[in-house]
């Protein structure tokens, strides 16, 4: 067989190969990912209640319902407070955190398995330990507070047991959790940029804080901004802190989407309802999806 | 001079930031080690004679072991699932198909974003309507659609990273395309592989939504369910016991996870930004 005709029929064969290599993942994913996300618009869309797979077609009706409940617009609200507060956080503290852990020193290893823990472990287990440090009577937190005199011994803090307060302790714990991912992808993004660039904006004099602002930090912002878009899909779609640490209240004070959609299609069985109510998350995926597409193109030309 | 002060500036931040993340787990450990009657006692909070008597408590009077062992299967069979499915396509995406695959690449990668928390419903009456409630098959069958994606874009990251000069050499002694992949790819393949094969599991091992949905027995529940669940007898927590099943997989986990984090970077990270 002459060369080129062996090449040219091998490159059919490869469109061809990829095509076999390919498809039984397509389909998996078809079957399991587009067949559930179109049967939740079908079912958002229906009374369909639990014991059923149909329901009658009652159009927007679940969506209108949805919507004139104050306690979805509230867990709507609790949602982007929750995700907003709790990212930012992280952002600013694995900025510095990558920025430590990026450096050679002793004891780097032990260090950054410290660091790690809250993201390997799994954190339905962990978000348990929390309810114990959180705990109204022997709280460590609170243990700490009053020894260093900050908290008054007849007032102690009800961590999970009043509003505000339980915000802000589920915020702590997602916080804590997605901290570790978080600064993981900072370092791989500082740790890109080549030496010599480090190198050239010596000779040019850039140092310190001119040279973070100058050179490092635009280049790192790409896949920062990557990392940020995980850490809000994590946590605007992730039920597990607040489903474990205070089931929404107390008095849906905590009530997020994940956690109200759960109550209403599982618990009270209203499973059109449940698909309309964490359907409003599809519009926050879409946008983040588009961001993430343009932020990795960023990333690679660079 | 400038490594004492690159040492120092590592020090003051990652050692308060260290202690701040690692501190529950201490928490927990002291706990583990405390007689059951004397948690809430201020007294005792850090005297105290430690027991083991909470791990003997967990394996002897709970169903732990058995949680333990239902997320190990699960975890071993959607394992082998995803890297049968996720092996073929993540290769071909690298390696044989050009703009198409990238496009695809990206897709199949942005379903991962896709969250339980928008299919449990829908899935809770696919599953009822299969007979599959309360089964460890229902988690295995629904496990795979967020496995499948995840390590396509860890492997296709993995792959890229392989020289195509190792193949040619292959496809030039007269394999073919498949015998290369197994032969030549595959074997050089081994850490990105065990990567994919300890992030998958710890993927499983982690997962909730779908395990508090779809199983409703205790000898059926999977850890990261068993423990919330059935370790809360009444409003009556077995506190220092619920710490011990916390802690018990969150090392052995956390040291994996330590041991692989720069490979891990190299296929999350190498499928999009390279």
């Amino acid at each position: 067989m002459p060369r080129g005709a062996r090449g040219r029929y091998l490159t059919e064969r490869q469109g061809f190969l990829a095509t076999l290599l390919i498809s039984p993942a397509v389909l998996f994913i078809g079957l399991l990912v587009g067949v559930p996300l179109g049967l939740a618009v079908y079912l958002s869309f229906t009374d369909a209640t639990a014991g059923s797979l149909t329901g009658r077609w009652i159009g927007l009706a679940n969506y209108r319902s949805a919507w004139h409940d104050t306690i979805f617009r509230d867990a709507l609200w609790h949602t982007v407070i929750f995700t907003l507060i709790s990212q930012a956080v992280v952002v600013v503290c694995a900025g510095l955190l990558a920025h430590g852990l990026i450096r050679a020193f002793p004891g780097r290893w032990l260090l950054r398995f410290l660091v790690l823990l809250p993201w390997a472990a799994p954190i339905a287990l962990t978000a348990i330990g929390f309810l114990w440090f959180y705990d109204p009577q022997a709280s460590i937190f609170t243990w700490f507070l009053v020894h260093l005199h900050l908290v008054d011994k007849s007032n102690l803090p009800n961590w999970l047991g009043t509003p505000r307060a339980a915000m802000s302790s589920i915020i702590t714990v997602q916080a804590w959790r997605i901290l570790p991912f978080a600064t993981v992808i900072f370092l791989a993004g500082i740790s890109s940029i080549p030496q010599e660039v480090d190198d050239a904006a010596a000779m040019d004099g850039a140092v310190g804080l001119r040279k973070f602002w100058y050179v490092s930090l635009p280049l790192q912002l790409p896949i920062a901004i990557v990392a940020v878009l995980f850490g809000i899909v994590f946590t605007a779609t992730d039920m597990v802190v607040p489903y474990i640490l205070t089931n929404g209240g107390p008095f849906n004070s905590t009530q997020v989407l994940t956690t109200w959609a759960f109550q209403t299609g599982i618990n009270a069985g209203n499973i059109g309802e449940g698909a309309a109510i964490a359907l409003f998350m599809l519009p926050l995926l879409a946008l983040v999806a588009i961001a993430m597409l343009f932020f990795a193109r960023r990333a690679e030309v660079t | 001079m400038t490594t004492w002060r690159n040492r120092a500036f590592a020090y003051t931040v990652v050692v308060p930031f260290s202690v701040l993340l690692a501190f529950p787990f201490f928490w927990m450990a002291v706990t583990s080690f405390k007689p059951e009657a004397q948690v809430y006692d201020p007294t005792k909070t850090w005297h105290f004679h430690p027991t083991l008597a909470n791990y003997g408590y967990l394996f002897h009077h709970t169903g732990y072991l058995r949680w333990i062992r239902n997320s190990c299967l699960v975890g071993i069979v959607v394992v082998v699932l995803t890297l049968l499915v996720a092996v073929p396509a993540g290769y071909a995406l690298a390696r044989l198909s050009g703009r198409v695959g990238r496009t695809l690449g990206v897709a199949i990668f942005l379903t991962y974003l896709v969250p339980p928390t928008l299919l449990f419903l829908p899935l809770s009456r696919v599953i009822a309507q299969l007979n599959l409630s309360d089964r460890l098959w229902a988690l295995i069958l629904v496990y795979p659609s967020f496995t499948v994606p995840f390590a396509i874009w860890l492997l296709m990251g993995f792959f890229k990273a392989v020289p195509r000069e190792l193949e040619d050499a292959a496809l030039m002694d007269g394999c073919s395309r498949l015998g290369a992949l197994v032969r030549v790819v595959l074997p050089v393949s081994v850490p990105g592989l065990i990567t994919v094969v300890i992030f998958t599991f710890s993927l499983v091992i982690n997962e909730f939504v779908y395990a508090i949905t779809f199983i409703s027995s205790s000898t059926n529940r999977t850890l990261t369910v068993g423990v919330p669940t059935d370790l809360i007898r009444g409003d009556l927590f077995n506190w220092p016991g619920i710490m011990a099943a916390i802690l018990l997989p969150s090392i052995p986990l956390a040291l994996v996870y330590n041991a692989f984090l720069n490979r891990f970077i190299t296929g999350f990270t190498g499928g999009a930004f390279r």
